[in-house]
């Protein structure tokens, strides 16, 4: 009975979302204040149905009903009551019901805090976000229902893919999703813009809040994914290059672009063209990583649907979404009018290279992950794209752009004069050059070109940011005390800093792990020792650990250095009961300046394993500086001037003369 | 205007830079078959899927270097791996090796791939599978093989 609510509720959602894309769309047209009103009950209503059936779902999960297919499927008696949860999402089908549910709640957030929009811009925004619900409730409900029951019903279910059973794959869907889902706020902005012809900063200002967001969840959702793969694949790598990887990294460099731009829309009200398009990749490229992930074209461990059908429909959705907002954009777009003038020198350049930048890199990322799906669909010899190339092509990319990540806050909007601002930078550079040729050296004892340059460019864009914050808490309110200056100063510079500051760290650590890192691998004795940059792993022997739902075979390996104890480690290999898939578990212990590493191979003998030792320096700082990168998110939409009413605007005003100020004094 | 300018730049450096990296990484796929009958040009890296053979694995007694037979269906070429193998692999497994092949005709792999799936076989293994699979005589599990 229950899956039954939970799919009638799921069909009422859906024609709610119907009621919620054509009604206010045709009301904002029509001018027809009764028609633009129902937006806001229908997408309330819509949520509150969505949420009975994500309910129901999540209840067949925990009573283990395996009468429905999707819970005989991913679930066991035997798995443990948060697991049990969080399988919802474990697969297409559930996962699905996620991104709805995801979707709903952004869109109940936008009525909520959309009071001081117009009306038909309300109307629009979630006319176009009903829309996008439409695809996916349709989507759901005619290819991928998750109530779908079997008969007969099994006596024990098929088990959570063993590899989704850990809590870092827990969060880590969940936050990609609301990064995803939420990029289509910005897009809805976009299209509603666009459909009423009216773009002004208004918007922007409007949007950079909710863009902001989504970006933070994306970033958290990727870093969750990539320290996952370090701690469960057991190959000891932080990101390969998969393409579901590249699929949730390209909205990323988008959706880092668009916060960017909005930033110029916003404050100088230039690159409207440009802005609106960001708004749209952005939200293109979440819905082509929902398609490549969920259709099964590309291989890879994430892809669980292959079912044509399923497949034929993301396409011919995308199409009508990407292609309708790309015909209505080149409709529009020669009407959109940027008004601010800018010079060479100026930060809305700077922040235009980084804007180019990062959509080259995205464009070479989709070439790359793309180019062997069409060239199997052209029946040519198949090939793979490796991560070689990902690793070249980025690194040529990013390098100048972390240069720009430096400049970009010292200059001024409109036109600096270069030689103000060159010195101080200067002298930053030359710091940050010598700290790349030391570093390296007290590090690993030895260094290289690419190596100084890593270095010196993380040294160079953390120092840089902190003579940033510290430069405005100097000039903010002399004379008056520290700790109240510090308070003083706008959330937005804080956040900027401090991602920065995130990109700095985040460079440092992938530049030390990828030079630096030392692998051995060896079939070791019990008793055996083995040496690996200074570090005794001694191997103590295997014993058997039973789990709720798998048994392991656990080694035990004490480390030590200089004779000092260091850690236990206790690598295992399980075997899941009921898929027995065997899975690595890492022992590894953490530190700030490095990591050890071990992972257990196979058994060779008796008393020998195969055992994979790695010492690895630097490696939290990669993780450190992407949640440093999202602190600075929510710092930056924090900003008051995000939360003041339109008609306060004139405090926000003379928040914007103020940043003017701090950065001409400079 | 610099608008304009900035953007044709970055993008035809890309394209470049997309072009020259392309040139430089790409891996060409081949069966058993066609490295036997000479198709693959040596000192090339290159991908190499098929079969496990079963029977065939074969540890060295440094307990580290593994050989074994990976086919088609139709020929079969011996791969050598130094390294701890995945968890997944094992004799009939589908699974797909990366790395050159040496003057003995030995196809020293730098990395195997099997995915974390019992049932999964790489769609390019599956492919080259059809063309013999109607030629082997009874069924493929008899001989240890699992079934795309």
């Amino acid at each position: 009975m229950i899956p039954e609510i939970g799919h009638f509720a799921l069909i009422i959602a859906f024609c709610l979302a119907f009621v919620q894309t054509l009604v206010p769309l045709l009301g904002a047209q029509t001018h027809t204040a009764q028609w633009m009103a129902v937006a806001k009950p229908a997408a309330r209503g819509q949520l509150l149905f969505i949420a009975i059936s994500y309910a129901c779902l999540t209840y067949s999960f925990i009573i283990d009903d395996f009468s429905v297919l999707y819970v005989a499927n991913n679930s066991n008696t035997a798995l443990p009551l948060h697991y049990k949860v969080s399988a919802v999402w474990g697969a297409h089908e559930g996962s699905l019901l996620l991104w709805v549910l995801m979707l709903g709640i952004w869109t109940v957030a936008v009525t909520v805090f959309s009071s001081s929009l117009p009306r038909d811009m309300v109307a629009r925004v979630l006319g176009v976000m009903g829309f996008v619900s439409v695809g996916f409730l349709l989507f759901t409900l005619l290819t991928s229902n998750p109530f779908e029951r079997i008969f007969p019903t099994p006596a024990e279910g098929r088990d959570l893919n063993p590899l989704l059973q850990d809590p870092g794959l827990v969060i880590h869907p969940p936050m990609l999703y609301m990064g995803y889902v939420g990029f289509s706020v910005a897009f809805a902005f976009a299209i509603a813009a666009l459909l009423g012809g009216k773009l002004d900063s208004i918007w922007a200002r409007w949007s950079r809040p909710w863009v902001i967001s989504a970006w933070v969840s994306l970033t958290i959702g990727i870093t969750l994914g990539s320290w996952w793969a370090y701690h469960e694949l057991g190959w000891g790598g932080w990101w390969f290059w998969d393409p579901v990887e590249n699929a949730s990294f390209m909205p990323w460099l988008v959706g880092t672009a668009l916060v960017h731009s909005l930033a110029v829309t916003d404050k100088r009200s230039s690159l409207k063209n440009w802005t609106v398009l960001l708004a749209i990749l952005a939200f293109s490229l979440s819905l082509l990583g929902t398609f490549l992930v969920r259709s099964g074209v590309l291989v890879s461990v994430h892809a669980f649907a292959t079912d044509p059908a399923r497949g034929l429909y993301i396409l011919i959705f995308l199409a009508v979404v990407v292609g309708g907002s790309l015909i209505l954009y080149a409709i529009r777009a020669p009407y959109i009018k940027s008004s601010g003038q800018f010079e060479i020198f100026s930060r809305e350049t700077a922040l235009l290279i980084n804007n180019v930048l990062l959509l080259v890199a995205t464009l070479t990322i989709l070439v790359g992950t793309l180019y062997p799906l069409f060239v199997s669909a052209l029946n040519l010899p198949s090939l793979s794209v490796g991560k070689p190339y990902f690793d070249l092509v980025f690194s040529a990319l990013t390098l100048p752009l972390v240069l720009v990540v430096g400049i970009g806050p010292f200059m001024r909007w409109k036109s600096t004069p270069i030689n103000q601002v060159s010195k101080r930078l200067l002298k930053i550079a030359a710091i940050g050059l010598a700290i790349g040729l030391v570093l390296p050296v007290m590090v690993a004892g030895r260094n290289t070109i690419l190596v100084t340059l890593g270095a010196a460019l993380g040294a160079w864009s953390i120092m840089s940011a902190v003579y940033y914050l510290f430069k405005n808490i100097r000039l903010t309110e002399h004379g008056t005390h520290i700790l109240h200056r510090i308070r003083k100063i706008p959330h937005a510079i804080w956040g900027m800093s401090v991602a920065h500051l995130g990109v700095g760290v985040f460079v440092l650590g992938v530049t030390f792990v990828s030079a630096f890192e030392q692998v051995r691998e060896l079939p070791m004795q019990v008793g055996q020792e083995a040496e690996l940059s200074g570090y005794l792993f001694r191997f103590d022997g295997v014993r058997d650990v039973q789990g709720p739902n798998y048994f392991s075979k656990q080694a035990s390996v004490r480390v030590s250095k200089n004779g000092e104890p260091v850690a236990l480690l206790l690598p295992e290999k399980r075997t899941y009961l009921v898929q027995q898939n065997p899975m690595t578990e890492a022992g590894i212990d953490s530190g700030f300046l490095r990591d050890v590493y071990v992972a257990l191979g196979e058994q060779i003998d008796d008393r020998t394993w195969g055992m994979r030792l790695y010492y690895k320096p630097f490696v939290q700082w990669i993780w450190l500086g992407a949640m440093l990168m999202a602190a600075g998110g929510v710092l930056a939409a924090s900003d008051r001037r995000y939360r003041l009413k339109l008609k306060r605007r004139r405090k926000a005003e003379a928040q914007d003369f103020h940043e003017q100020q701090v950065t001409a004094v400079s | 205007m610099i608008f304009t300018v900035v953007l044709l730049v970055g993008l035809s450096c890309a394209v470049a830079l997309a072009l020259y990296a392309m040139r430089q990484n790409i891996m060409l796929f081949h069966t058993p078959s066609e490295v036997v009958t000479g198709e693959v040009p040596g000192n090339r890296l290159f991908r190499l899927g098929g079969l496990v053979v079963a029977g065939s694995v074969i540890k060295a007694d440094d307990g580290l270097t593994t050989d074994f037979g990976l086919t088609d269906l139709n020929q079969s070429i011996t791969v050598r791996y130094t390294g701890l193998l995945p968890d997944l692999f094992r004799e009939g497994q589908g699974i797909v090796a990366q790395g050159v092949l040496n003057e003995e005709g030995v196809f020293v792999a730098q990395e195997v791939l099997a995915k974390h799936d019992e049932n999964y076989m790489p769609p390019e293994v599956a492919a080259s599978l059809k063309e013999y699979r109607d030629s082997l005589p009874g069924s493929m599990a008899e001989y240890g093989y699992e079934a795309p």
